[in-house]
């Protein structure tokens, strides 16, 4: 067992990530990932770890200084949010590419303009399609958790890919929660010490990064795709595994919480599935059946599970706290509708919620369950995507 | 330094290209016990094609503006691994360096990691079809600042890097030229003695973005280092230790007259202006690098 303390969210991440035992962290400030460099920073000062912790230049150069480590053979971490994380693009689409097993942690906050700096996923729904992993958590516990599943599923020879665990900024990071901290040697057991496929080594020399054109790109790309795919089953089987030995599952790519005879079933990321499930033991005690579908893995994406937890719902309520302006929908609800697409499948509603860090409710999942409800009635509801808490006067 | 031939040929480099002898020296400097970092380029593109590479070293090629940052983090990975015999070398060329990756070169200097960085500079953006950089000689005439009936080519002074390099406080800084390879080898053989970073910018003249016969790169090196406009130093913990020596100071018109690049300051007397201001910068080198006559300084241990 364990030691369960009541700590912050980001010193959760931290403790998992010295845990972890990188050789090299690259750190650049910006709020709300600061509290996890910093408490890496004591870590460092006090000498419980040992890493070559660099203060670099950029975010640019944190994701860079990360990915000349791994390339190099060693275990590397780095962390940012919004604006911090866009300036990583670049880098990240890199570091996929590459095939290097990095591990960060974004701190999920809104992207500007307006600047916010208040959580939603704005800043990493576009790492869509960068080939990373991306795994979305719920609590302080599960980032903690899964941070140490992390490494292990970048590092499998199967899957060779950088992942971004995305925490959501403040609800999590900055919130004090109780948290099973693991014993060093057991973590140490669960995730051994990275062994890399292929590294920069005088002794056998690759050349990392060549120029390719159109003869082999596609190529690349079907391997890329198919990794990401045969990656699956690794973050399903990692999550078991960190069962078995931790006795904690929050999911492998999704969690179902009480969706087997649910009519109306939330889908969502992040923080949010904490509210959700809150809201859907009070509405069960009114006798709604109501249910919800964390999807913990958004890249890659789980059709297959979110086809079968919502095979015999009547609604699926699509909660995105991001929006892909000029579609007319959020990235989730847009991803859901094409795995749910074909005959039988559930009425798709969505919802705008917790954009910039805008309060979520239990009266506001409430309402969003009234017009599920109207929908599996048989009512004709508008499809289109609802502003939750939107305040009319100043947009008027 | 190394007999062993570590930049393989038949690269898909321009004949006479200054970058490829430039990388060639370097690897001949370093040996084989060495990981090599570059940023987006000539180097990398001719070198790099997939299913071939000219490497018989570890290469890495990350983006255009971080190779500063790979290699902070290669060094500080091999530091950790214990692996701290080999040697950890960027080379890159001026867009990448000067331009572009000055952010993350400048982060790499300031943190000192154990990197040897190494600029090509052949004056402009070759690989994307000779753009002016802010490493391009002034008045030169390049695809961005092309030379017109309202244009006497790049109106901006060259960015002095080296200088910048030196004011981050780091153990060794040189200048250099493929005119002269043993200084250029022994330079980079030096810099990998030091605790720290070490930057070495070695001017390398391009055939195709110049505008010369590509059997001319040395003798064209070679008469930017004779004119003074290309002066040649190294300077250890902050103190400049050495300067080459002109031994018979050439007029400017004698470089710019064999490049394509500087035609239009021949074209009519309009051009005179500009060439007087180019040799005032040549002299005002020779003056306050000392570049004339005999050498005073001789602390050089290579």
């Amino acid at each position: 067992m364990g030691k369960k303390a009541v700590i912050e969210g980001s010193m959760a991440i931290a403790i998992a990530v010295k845990q972890a035992r990188p050789h090299v962290i690259s750190a650049y400030p910006i709020t709300p990932q600061t509290h996890i460099m910093e408490f890496l920073a004591d870590f460092v000062a006090n000498g419980e770890l040992k890493t070559e912790y660099l203060r670099v230049d950029s975010e640019f150069s944190a994701a860079s200084v990360a990915q000349g480590a791994v390339a190099a053979g060693s275990r590397a971490y780095t962390a940012s949010a919004s604006q911090g994380l866009l300036l990583m693009t670049e880098v990240l689409y890199n570091v996929a590419g590459m095939r290097l097993p990095m591990v960060l942690t974004g701190v999920n906050r809104s992207v500007g303009t307006p600047v916010n700096i208040q959580p939603d996923h704005q800043d990493t729904v576009l790492f869509r399609d960068t080939g990373m992993i991306q795994l979305y958590v719920e609590d302080a516990q599960e980032a903690y958790d899964a941070h140490v599943q992390a490494f292990r599923i970048a590092e499998d020879r199967d899957v060779l890919l950088p992942v971004l665990v995305c925490v959501d900024g403040w609800t999590i990071s900055h919130t004090f929660e109780p948290v099973e901290v693991e014993e060093q040697e057991k973590i140490d057991a669960f995730l051994p010490p990275y062994k890399p496929l292929y590294h920069l080594d005088p002794k056998k020399p690759y050349t990392f990064g060549s120029i390719s054109i159109d003869k082999d790109l596609m190529e690349f790309r079907y391997l890329h795709e198919e990794a990401i795919q045969g990656a699956k089953a690794k973050i399903e089987a990692i999550a078991r595994e960190f069962e078995k030995t931790f006795g904690r599952y929050y999911g492998g790519l999704t969690q179902s919480y009480k969706t087997e005879d649910a009519d109306i079933v939330f889908v969502a990321m992040g923080s949010i599935i904490g509210t959700l499930k809150e809201a859907v033991d009070e509405l069960r005690a009114q006798g709604k059946k109501v249910g919800v579908l964390k999807v913990r893995s958004y890249r890659p994406f789980p059709v297959e599970e979110i086809r079968a937890a919502l095979a015999n719902a009547k609604v699926a309520c699509v909660i995105d706290r991001a929006i892909s302006i000029g579609f007319g929908a959020g990235p989730l609800t847009i991803d859901t509708q094409a795995a749910l697409y074909g005959p039988n499948a559930p009425q798709v509603l969505p919802f705008y919620a917790g954009l910039g860090g805008k309060d979520v409710e239990l009266k506001h999942v409430a309402e969003m369950v009234a017009k599920a409800e109207k929908a599996a009635a048989g009512e004709a509801v508008s499809a289109e995507p609802e502003y939750v808490n939107i305040n009319w006067n100043l947009v008027s | 330094m190394t007999q062993k031939e570590l930049f393989a040929s038949g690269h898909r480099g321009c004949p006479g290209c200054g970058a490829a002898m430039a990388t060639r020296m370097m690897l001949r400097a370093t040996g084989d016990d060495v990981i090599v970092v570059s940023p987006t380029g000539c180097l990398e593109t001719f070198t790099s094609m997939y299913g071939e590479s000219c490497w018989e070293v570890p290469w890495f090629h990350g983006l255009f503006e971080n190779a500063g940052a790979i290699a902070s983090g290669v060094e500080a990975a091999l530091k950790m691994q214990g692996r701290t015999d080999t040697k950890v070398v960027a080379i890159g060329g001026d867009g990448g360096t000067f331009d572009i990756g000055i952010g993350a070169l400048s982060g790499m200097l300031e943190r000192g990691h154990n990197v040897t960085y190494i600029c090509y500079d052949n004056e402009a953006y070759m690989n994307t079809g000779v753009q002016r950089s802010s490493a391009t000689t002034p008045y030169a005439s390049t695809t961005t600042s092309p030379a017109g009936s309202h244009s006497m080519g790049k109106t901006r002074p060259k960015k002095n890097l080296a200088a910048i390099a030196l004011a981050h406080d780091v153990p060794y800084v040189a200048t250099a030229s493929i005119a002269y390879p043993q200084d250029f080898m022994n330079k980079v053989k030096k810099s990998l003695t030091f605790q720290g970073s070490r930057f070495i910018h070695v001017h390398a003249p391009c055939p195709i973005g110049w505008g010369f016969d590509t059997a001319l790169t040395v003798e064209v090196g070679r008469l930017a280092v004779e004119t003074g406009l290309m002066p040649i130093w190294e300077a250890e913990y902050g103190e400049i230790t050495k300067v080459r020596k002109i031994r018979e100071v050439k007029p400017i018109e004698e470089y710019l007259k064999v490049q394509r690049r500087f035609r239009h300051l021949f074209a009519s007397d309009a051009g005179k202006k500009e060439l007087a201001a180019l040799q005032e910068l040549c002299n005002k080198n020779i003056e306050k690098m000392g570049l004339a006559g005999e050498r005073k300084v001789t602390t050089d241990v290579s």
